[in-house]
């Protein structure tokens, strides 16, 4: 199903701007939860949709952003090409789209059939949980996704090559195209890679594809957590074909992917055991927080409005991703730590506030699982931000049927009130890890570069963008 | 580049326009009291050695150059300039290839030179914490005892600095493989031209918000001043082995690339020439190459060393496959080191077959190849003037390498003007008027060509974010409107031309 819906949306964005009505850029859904909900009225862009181009030779595909992140893989598979930073699709069934990997039958090395990667697939099919992905390209790249090969193969970000989109005034512009080597002008194709969309709305993404490693095996090591931390990092440092090293609490598991050659040598030099069972369904997990460890809590709450209030589950600790440096030691006093991207990911269930402790590591921190607005901290932005802001936010937090949460009850009677909520608010509802002040007054700069009336999903990063 | 001349249409020996000299007076003693004298150039005679980059056709002086070693003293000295709104040019070693780092007649030359400590190597973490001044090449020489390397490579690694690097985003022979400058950066401290010193990225794999560290790198010094970049550090692969391969048919070694990259195998290195480069080549360093080649390829594999043997059995039944008329591997380093000699060695070795040439740096989708060059070739018989093709061929990145001679009158603005024409054929085929070399003051004309009027005004709101009076590095990289409209350049996009079937040269 292609269709192109760039003038329909070009011309919902300028009217949006025209009366500084905010709007909420809605794909697939899969990725509602990954950051502050957004007041605005829905932008669907999933219907904008079909590969535009794909050539295996030139490495490249392009494709409308609506396409399914799955028939993007598929495509890509046919012709032995992935997506090498291995993106999440987090679609709530949890499902994928990708189809069986189609190797070349006879282009099969001699590895037994248990650890071939696509043998996987068979498996995660029988999954009952398993429906078709609802993840799409351009939720993808506005979230800047990456997988557990992250560390080894690169960001999403590293394998944009060029985007098309629509500004907040709504202009469709192109930056970057479709060659690997490109510096003409400002990289803005590169930063819309993570910006959520409110920097504009994705309509074509020019992606780098590579060659699928023709062999992949997991190695299976009994390590403690902190010792897995420096051997990720020491393996690392040596010509290694790593792709993924993870550690889920009891023992530490690492991905070999390369040639037949380069992974048998990396075997006998790094020793540990092979992976017994399904090793991409395992990846696969990790990949999409579906291992265990990540059940603990309330990562995965469903998408939400922005007047329903809180995804917190009372009980459940929130889950924390903690981005360090990779030889960053082992905190125990953070308790169960899954420890993935060969150590520069922790993700920890915490009640408390780990801001400070993650940036004291020399990282950042976001916290899932507490994905609530309050239309206040909306408007809380202020500038040029604040018309858009107030005017997609119209009922307040406790509105019927969504649960209280505390510091946000009851309407703030004068100035003083107000502002101590907003207080509390911005501090309730982060996700991302507070900017500091020059480097947040920076990124308003440059949102109102791009969107001045601040239409394009307002507050869903933090509230002044 | 080599390009020297008598007579020079873009040299401006001024220092702009009356009133200048109290405007240098007020910057020069605002400087005295951040820098030590020694660190402070305005003499005409002093300031001389900065008039240019590595595009030397272009020339200016600036009202002063500044040397601080600190960053401290850059942040100071921006703050100043923003004061007094003197405009501020930031400079590496000065080895760009698109005047980017032409001084501004009104403006403050600011070179990066002096700050060129290696503050940090983390083996374990495989970053390295540099200066902006530190040379490209110096980072892998100190990361080399611990196995690690940094991997761009721009072919004058020995002289260009890492700052330089992170403004024109630079790549190198191995990029298909291994990224450009963007791909291999974790953090960037900047210093806005108000004088806000900022972290963007992370010694951590990301960074909350959005990616300025991306948007930094490639910004050609118009959005703020690099003053400590971290990068990341590659394992030194324990084997390399190269391929030569030549061919009859420049169409035939196009589609070899194609088949490499078909069978599932990223070279760390592929690099074409055509028989003019090959025989220029040749001539200089004698590397054995088939000068009677219509192009060869060179073709480098790294990696495990089984896993090198495995892949160089099947590039080399590739190569025959796709009709080369003869495929030599490397016996040994010494012969590998001799192969890349000839192609490293391009530049200098057209140089010495003209008294002058001129280098572009388009990018262009790679099947489109022969079709781009045999118009290269036309165009070329059209202008009477030489060209030797040069190809990062991994990456689709085109070096024409234009031979005149400045001496006779006119003979430079026909090079430039083919140069534009190659770059404008390059946007039509669904390429890019720079690869890595930057636009700089160079390629500004060519950029209303790529670009729409409303992305170039985008272009402009986004430098106002982080430079509201323009002060950083002006008139460079993105054009105005109103020099488009004087250029009267046609925005194409991917042979959305009018009238496609017209022919152009």
């Amino acid at each position: 199903m292609n269709q192109d819906l760039t003038q329909t949306l070009a011309a919902q964005v300028a009217s949006a701007q025209a009366e500084g009505r905010a709007l909420r850029i809605q794909g697939g859904g899969s990725k509602t939860w990954l950051g502050r909900a957004v007041c605005g009225e829905p932008l669907t862009v999933g219907g904008h949709r079909g590969i535009l181009s794909y050539e295996p030779t030139e490495l490249v595909i392009t494709a409308r952003a609506g396409t399914p992140l799955g028939e993007i893989q598929a495509a890509l598979a046919e012709r032995g090409q992935w997506l090498a930073f291995e993106p999440p699709h987090f679609s709530p069934a949890g499902g994928l789209g990708d189809e069986p990997f189609k190797a070349d039958p006879d282009d099969r090395p001699s590895i037994p059939d248990s650890q071939r990667h696509h043998q996987g697939f068979a498996a995660f099919k029988a999954d009952p949980d398993n429906r078709p992905s609802t993840a799409t390209l351009g939720g993808t790249i506005a979230c800047g996704l990456s997988g557990p090969a992250r560390p080894y193969s690169g960001a999403a970000r590293d394998f944009v090559l060029g985007v098309r989109l629509i500004n907040g005034k709504g202009e469709v512009l192109r930056f970057g195209g479709e060659v690997m080597k490109n510096v003409a002008g400002y990289d803005l194709s590169r930063l819309m890679a993570g910006a959520q969309g409110t920097l504009g709305v994705l309509l074509d993404v020019s992606l780098k594809v590579l060659p699928r490693p023709a062999v992949e095996l997991t190695l299976v090591f009994d390590l403690s957590p902190a010792e897995a931390i420096r051997r990720f990092n020491q393996w690392a440092g040596q010509p290694l074909p790593i792709s993924a090293a993870c550690h889920d609490g009891e023992r530490a598991y690492v991905r070999l992917a390369g040639n037949e050659a380069a992974v048998r040598a990396a075997q006998a030099r790094l020793g540990g055991e092979v992976f017994a069972g399904d090793a991409e369904s395992f990846w696969r997990a990790v990949r999409e927080l579906r291992h265990p460890f990540f059940r603990q809590g309330s990562a995965h709450q469903p998408g939400l409005a922005c007047q329903t209030g809180t995804a917190y589950q009372p009980g459940a600790a929130p889950l924390w991703r903690l981005s360090l440096p990779p030889a960053a030691p082992h905190d125990p006093a953070l308790g169960p730590q899954f420890i993935d991207w060969g150590g520069a990911l922790r993700w920890v269930h915490s009640e408390d506030s780990l801001w400070s402790l993650a940036r004291a590591a020399g990282g950042h921190a976001s916290r899932y699982g507490l994905a609530f607005v309050s239309q206040d901290a909306g408007a809380a932005g202020g500038g040029e931000a604040d018309a858009a802001g107030a005017a997609g936010a119209a009922s307040p937090a406790s509105a019927s049927g969504a649960p209280d949460v505390p510091g946000t009850q009851g309407p703030g009677a004068g100035p003083d009130r107000t502002k101590a909520r907003e207080t509390v608010e911005m501090t309730d509802s982060a996700v991302f890890q507070p900017l500091p002040p020059a480097l947040l007054a920076l990124h308003r700069r440059l949102k109102a570069a791009l969107d001045p009336r601040g239409i394009l999903n307002p507050g869903r990063i933090y509230p002044e963008l | 580049m080599k390009l020297t001349m008598t007579t020079d249409p873009h040299t401006n020996h001024d220092h702009g326009g009356p009133g200048n000299s109290d405007r240098q007076a007020e910057l020069v003693a605002g400087l005295l009291a951040i820098l030590p004298a020694a660190q402070v150039l305005h003499e005409t005679e002093d300031l001389r050695p900065y008039e240019c980059d590595g595009l030397s056709a272009y020339r200016q002086l600036p009202l002063a150059v500044a040397l601080p070693d600190s960053a401290d003293q850059v942040q100071a000295i921006l703050k100043l300039c923003h004061r007094l709104q003197v405009p501020v040019v930031a400079r590496g070693a000065g080895t760009g290839l698109s005047a980017g780092a032409l001084p501004h007649p009104e403006g403050l030359l600011l070179s990066l030179a002096r700050l060129k400590a290696i503050l940090h190597i983390d083996p374990l973490a495989r970053t390295a914490r540099v200066q902006p001044g530190v040379r490209n090449l110096a980072i892998s020489e100190a990361a080399r005892a611990h196995g690690l390397y940094y991997a761009p490579d721009p072919s004058s690694q020995i002289a260009c600095t890492i700052g330089g690097n992170v403004a024109e985003n630079s790549g190198g022979v191995h990029c298909l493989k291994y990224g450009l400058t963007v791909h291999n950066l974790l953090r960037l401290e900047v210093i806005t031209m108000d004088g806000e010193r900022l972290t963007l990225g992370a010694e951590a794999l990301d960074a909350p918000g959005y990616d300025l560290m991306a948007l930094m790198t490639g910004s050609e010094g118009l959005l703020g001043v690099v003053v400590e970049i971290t990068v990341r550090l590659l394992p030194l692969p324990e084997r390399a082995q190269v391929l030569l391969a030549a061919y009859d048919d420049i169409g035939q070694a196009g589609a070899a690339v194609g088949a490499i990259i078909a069978a599932g195998i990223i070279p760390a290195g592929l690099e074409m020439m055509d028989n003019p480069a090959i025989r220029a080549a040749e001539a200089f360093v004698h590397a054995g190459y088939p000068t009677q080649a219509a192009a060869i390829l060179l073709c480098e594999l790294d990696g495990a060393n089984e896993e090198v043997s495995q892949e160089i059995l099947r590039v080399r039944q590739i190569l025959l496959d796709s009709g080369a008329t003869e495929v030599r591997t490397a016996r040994d380093e010494a012969e590998r080191l001799l192969f890349w000699k000839g192609r490293k060695a391009a530049f200098p070795a057209v140089g010495r077959l003209s008294p002058d040439y001129y280098c572009m740096d388009g990018t262009i989708p790679r099947r489109r190849l022969p079709e781009v060059l045999a118009r290269i070739a036309e165009m070329s018989a059209a202008y009477g003037l030489p060209v030797a093709n040069v190809f990062h061929a991994g990456d689709g990145n085109l070096h024409p390498l234009i031979l005149y001679d400045a001496n006779r009158p006119g003979e430079l603005e026909r090079t430039e003007e083919l140069g534009g024409k190659i770059l404008e054929l390059c946007v039509e085929v669904g390429g890019t008027i720079t690869g890595e070399h930057g636009v700089g003051t160079e390629k500004i004309d060519q950029m209303c060509v790529q670009f729409h009027p409303l992305e170039l005004t985008q272009f402009h709101a986004v430098k106002a974010a982080f430079d509201p009076a323009g002060l950083l590095n002006p008139a460079k990289a993105v054009p105005t409107l109103h020099r488009c409209a004087e250029f009267g350049a046609m925005h194409v996009h991917a042979n959305q031309l009018k009238f496609p079937d017209l022919p152009r040269f």
